[in-house]
Order: structure tokens, then C-alpha cells, then sequence
């Protein structure tokens, strides 16, 4: 968890070469940035100097922040500051100035939720504004740059896709890349007193996502493993699948304990949309799975692609998250499925 | 002396204009109370429940006509589904609710006036202080946010931030994109309570319903426990639906009251009084 930053680079940087000499042709979809390859690549055509970062206290010590990319997550308290996502680096510094209203605390953590560079690109900004709890022989062994800069965590899959070491894509900048990566089911942490725990799906997004869940706060930063604004975004090149993705809405529905009925207790900070509670989760979770079921159901009996993108599965969902427009348009989506449940 | 005289009948009427202006935004009329459901109006599609493939009269577009076929009422078996609340544009179709009002204490200004269903127990503010209406970003509840005022002596409240509920409880949906327009209407002990709404997402127009309630000077609210069990053993990922084209249920409306599928079917055009003529003159009679 305590890695330091520069042993974190020494590792990213073998995957980067080791990636370098696997590379794959390009075949991932653009990300929100409408760059080819997904991760990283800068930010979308637009004016940043327009884009305001809005500010909503979700509950506990936890606060939604609000731009042009995906939602972060702020987690403040006596130890400093932990947020999940950074968003594109040109609104870092705006993204600071919010932080430091909520905080005036050092910057300790960033998590990422999976790859992409709407979540990741603002990373190298953001990590140098703040820095690493470290000491003893690792401060002995590497000095001063151990602390330099704020942990950046993530699932290994995440520092093997934004170095380039799978997937075929150039590498981010490398300041952008995990300093301190995982394996396995989760990663346990403690941190302004809550338990803090970023549980790895696989392949459901992507194959690194992670969603995050402020135990006492009681609020779960899921990334795109959920969001509001359109249909679920499922990166087929980066390892995601429709059935990930459902398991992904699954487990987050399987931590959440409502006060009454669907609503209130613990509240969901989506990848992109509004602050959300269980009932958003269990409408998101119906959504996908029936048409999941209708496109299984067109494969079973030998429909084409281009037959089931004709028979409209979506067609009652359309104008709640369908588009013909933009980077994930519902051909995209319904593309996506049908790739992964025909493999 | 005169001076001073003539000053203070000067500030009589300025301090009287000033109360009149400055009056605050008390409540025109008392709506406070236990008001008790008459269920004259719509009974069937309030107790008894709507039938599946009744979307008469209903001003759905085609896509929550897909909606409404495909729904499959054992979704509401799930246990996460068991205590799922009635939206408060759809709770008064059930049951009787309180109403109560909140006022500042030092300025006697009304800040808001509060409902509570008997239904699910669901509480809701209805903010009256002019704040204004929270971020797209903000949660979206079964109550949504709402904010009234006074007309006349008819409270109007516009609600918004509504999570996805129900045009009717048979499978069709209202989006969370919908704003609600209601009225409340007393007449003595009587109240009429208005509700339009507007759906971009799933209506084609404005849905307008009216329920009834009498004044219960003796009015309890009894507790609405509810508690969730496993009633079918099953993956719990399943999600019940029926594919499209599949749902022979929904025909059966149509066949036990002689309606056509055109009209069961609903869309804005049933609505209005016309359409039984032109049914009618097609020749169709209902059972």
C-alpha cells in the first residue's frame, strides 16, 4: 500500500518496455476523449475554461466532485485527503481549488476506478500536489523522492494498459501511471478513520476496474461500472464484457443496505451522472440485464449483428440512454454485447 | 412636538404598507390534517390494481408500450423490490395521508409543508421558503424535490428529481426526467388534489389525474412496517421479464372486456372523449 513513488515507476516502466516489445494492433474503442486506444490520451475538443467543478457532500467524509470527465471522489479527514479519479489535467487546477475548500489537509491517496483517461489523465497534476506516507527503510533507502507525490493506486491491469505493456496502446506519460498496484479480489486500507476497500470485477468495463467503498461514510465510488447518463460502457479491446459489467452492478448492489425500500443509507457516486442510492443501481441493473436477455436470445436463434442491431433491443431504453451521436453510441453498446456473449 | 407628531402619522401608514409588503409567505389555506382516500374516482387502478395490457387512456409513447409488455409483475418478488415505495406522483392513488406545516419560529414564515402516506409510510417536503431547486447532479428520490406556492387559495407544487417510477402500475414507466405539477384544491373538508405529468422520456403528453379526499377530524395514521424475504429461490442476478413478443398476458384485458388492441394499446389519442366515437363508428362494443 506504502510502495514508493519511484519504485512504483521503476515497475511501470518494465511494463511499458515489456508492452512496447508485445504491442498488439490498435483495436480499442476511443474513450469519452474520442481518442483511439482509451486510456489516456488528452481530453476531448472542448473549452475547459467554461467547465466549472461542481461540489456535493455525498454523507460522511465523502464529496462528489462534478466536471467535464468522470466524477471524483474526495474522502477528507484528520489523516489528509484521498480522492478516486482525477479527470483530464487541464482542470487540475480547478479541481484543487475544490478540494481545497473541502480540505486544506496534504493530498495522500488517488485510487483509480480502471484506465481510461477521462478518469486518469489529471493524475500526474494531482499526485504532485500532494504526497506519499512513507518512512523508515524505504525513506532511508530512496530519500527524499519517496514521499514525493501522492500514492496512486489501482489494479495492476491499470498500470499495464496506461504503460502500454498490454493492449497495443501508446503509454501515458508516465507520470500519469499507479505508483502502487494490486492483484487479486481487493485491496484493504484504513484512512481517516474508515475502512476503505477498492474491490477489483474483472472484466466488466475493462479488465482493471475497481470500485471503491468508504465503509463508515458508507458511499461506493463504482468509475463506469455505473453511470448515469448513458448505456453501460463495456471497452471489449481492454477486456471488458456485458457479464462483467452485470457482475460489477451485482456486487455493488450487494453492499449497499438501503434505509427503506430502494432508497437512503448508502449512496453510490456514479463513474459519470448524478449521486445515486440503491433504487438508481437496481433500475441501471434491470436495464442491462433484459437487454442482455434479448441479445442472448438473438444469438441463440442465429441473428447477425447488423439483424439485431435491425430488431431494436434497446427500443424502450433509447430515450433514456440511447444516442446516434457522440462516443458511445447505442450501436456501440449493443456491438459490444453481442461480441461478448458470442465468444 | 409637531414635528414629532407629524413624523409618526408619516410611518403609521409606512410601517402598515411595510407589514403588507413584508407579509410572509404564510400558508393562504389551512391544509393541516388527516385527509382520508375516496376511492370513487378510479377505483379499479387503485386497490384492485390495474390489469396487465391496460394502457387505455394513457398518453404513452411506443417505447413504454415495450416497457409495459415486457414487464413481468414477478420483478416485484425480487426482495430488493418488495418495499420499493410508490413515487409521490402515484401515492395519492393510495390510502390516506397527513399533512403538516413547518414555520419559522421567529418570523412565523412558512418554510414548508410536509406529507406523510400511509402507503409505504413515505414522507415528502414540499419547500415554501423559494429556495431554489438542487443541481442535475444532486439524488433523485421516489419524492422527488419540491418547492409550492400560493394561487389564490390553491397550493401548486412543481416536483422534480424523481427516480424512475411508474405511469401506471402495470409495467408501464415514468421516467426520472419528469417534472410534476400538482394542486391542491380544498373546498371546505373536501380536498381535490391535481397532478400533471410531464415525462419527456415515456409521455407524448401531459398526464393529468385528480383524486378525492374528505378531512378526517379523528384521522390516524397507522405505522406501514415492511420487510423484505427471499419469496422464490432463484440466481440472484435474475431479473424477471418477458422477451419481447412473448407476454400472452397482456391480451387477456383485451379479451375478457371486448377492447380493441388499438385502444388497449393506450397513446394520447384514447384519452379523449372523440376516440369512443370513433370507436364506435368502427363498429367495436365493449363487453
Amino acid at each position: 500500500m506504502r510502495k514508493p513513488s519511484a519504485a512504483g515507476r521503476a515497475i511501470a516502466l518494465v511494463f511499458a518496455v515489456a508492452g512496447l516489445a508485445c504491442a498488439q494492433p490498435a483495436a480499442a474503442p476511443p474513450d469519452r476523449a474520442g481518442n483511439r486506444g482509451g486510456p489516456n490520451r488528452g481530453a476531448p475538443a472542448q473549452n475547459f475554461d467554461a467547465v466549472e467543478i461542481q461540489t456535493l457532500p455525498a454523507q460522511g467524509r465523502v464529496t462528489m466532485l462534478v466536471g467535464a470527465g468522470g466524477n471524483i471522489t474526495v474522502q477528507a479527514g484528520n489523516d489528509g485527503i484521498l480522492i478516486v479519479d482525477t479527470e483530464y489535467p487541464q482542470l487540475s487546477g480547478k479541481i484543487l481549488a475544490a478540494i481545497r475548500k473541502i480540505s486544506d489537509k496534504p493530498l495522500h491517496y488517488i485510487i483509480n476506478t480502471h484506465y481510461h483517461g477521462d478518469h486518469t489523465a489529471g493524475n500526474e497534476n494531482l499526485r504532485k500536489a500532494g504526497n506519499t506516507i512513507t518512512g523508515g527503510n524505504v525513506q532511508g533507502d530512496l530519500g527524499a523522492e519517496a514521499s514525493e507525490g501522492a500514492a496512486v493506486i489501482a489494479h495492476n491491469n491499470v498500470l499495464e494498459r496506461m504503460s502500454g505493456a498490454i493492449g497495443g496502446q501508446p503509454a501515458t506519460p508516465q507520470g500519469t501511471w499507479p505508483t502502487d498496484t494490486f492483484v487479486g479480489e481487493e485491496k484493504k486500507m484504513w484512512f481517516n478513520n474508515e475502512g476503505i476497500e477498492i474491490i477489483h470485477i474483472p472484466n466488466a468495463h475493462t479488465d482493471g476496474d475497481s470500485i471503491v467503498f468508504f465503509r463508515k461514510s458508507d458511499v461506493i465510488s463504482t468509475g463506469d461500472l455505473f453511470v448515469t447518463t448513458t448505456y453501460p460502457i463495456i471497452d471489449v479491446a481492454a477486456g471488458g464484457t456485458i457479464n462483467g459489467y452485470l457482475d460489477g452492478l451485482q456486487k455493488i448492489v450487494d453492499l449497499i443496505i438501503p434505509v427503506y425500500g430502494q432508497e437512503g443509507g448508502t449512496l453510490v457516486i456514479p463513474g459519470h451522472g448524478r449521486l445515486c442510492d440503491l433504487g438508481d443501481v437496481l433500475n441501471y441493473r434491470e436495464m442491462t440485464t433484459i437487454i442482455r436477455d434479448r441479445i442472448q436470445d438473438m444469438i441463440k436463434k442465429g441473428m447477425t449483428l447488423e439483424q439485431v442491431k435491425a430488431a431494436k433491443p434497446t427500443f424502450d431504453y433509447d430515450p433514456l440512454y440511447g444516442t446516434t451521436t457522440g462516443f458511445w453510441t447505442t450501436d456501440r453498446f449493443v456491438e459490444a454485447v453481442y461480441q461478448t456473449l458470442k465468444k | 412636538m409637531d414635528t414629532v407628531h407629524r413624523t409618526k402619522f408619516a410611518i403609521l401608514p409606512l410601517l402598515l404598507l411595510g407589514t403588507m409588503v413584508g407579509v410572509p409567505a404564510r400558508a393562504q389555506i389551512n391544509l393541516s390534517g388527516v385527509w382520508q382516500n375516496q376511492l370513487d374516482e378510479d377505483f379499479p387502478d387503485r386497490l384492485a390494481g390495474p390489469e396487465l395490457g391496460d394502457y387505455a387512456g394513457l398518453p404513452i409513447n411506443a417505447a413504454d408500450r415495450l416497457r409495459g409488455e415486457t414487464w413481468d409483475a414477478s420483478l416485484i418478488t425480487l426482495p430488493e423490490y418488495q418495499c420499493r415505495v410508490h413515487p409521490s406522483d402515484y401515492a395519492p392513488s393510495f390510502a390516506d395521508f397527513r399533512m403538516w406545516e413547518e414555520y419559522d419560529r421567529e418570523t412565523q414564515n412558512l418554510v414548508a409543508i410536509h406529507m406523510h402516506h400511509f402507503a409505504w409510510a413515505t414522507e415528502r417536503t414540499i419547500w415554501m421558503d423559494g429556495r431554489p431547486h438542487p443541481p442535475d447532479y444532486a439524488l433523485h428520490t421516489a419524492m422527488g424535490f419540491s418547492t409550492g406556492k400560493w394561487e389564490g387559495d390553491i397550493l401548486t407544487v412543481t416536483t422534480d428529481h424523481f427516480k424512475e417510477g411508474w405511469v401506471r402500475r402495470n409495467g408501464l414507466a415514468r421516467s426520472d426526467r419528469a417534472v410534476v405539477t400538482e394542486h391542491f384544491i380544498r373546498h371546505d373538508n373536501q380536498l381535490t388534489w391535481v397532478t400533471v405529468v410531464n415525462d419527456p422520456v415515456y409521455l407524448t403528453e401531459p398526464l393529468y389525474r385528480s383524486r378525492d379526499y374528505v378531512l378526517g377530524l379523528a384521522g390516524q395514521i397507522a405505522p406501514y412496517p415492511c420487510e423484505s424475504v427471499e419469496e422464490i429461490i432463484r440466481p440472484k442476478e435474475a431479473i424477471p421479464h418477458h422477451l419481447p413478443g412473448t407476454n400472452t398476458f397482456n391480451k387477456e384485458y383485451q379479451e375478457r372486456h371486448g377492447i380493441p388492441v388499438e385502444a388497449a394499446m393506450g397513446g394520447a389519442e384514447t384519452m379523449y372523449p372523440e376516440y369512443r366515437s370513433k370507436l364506435v363508428g368502427a363498429g367495436v362494443q365493449p363487453k
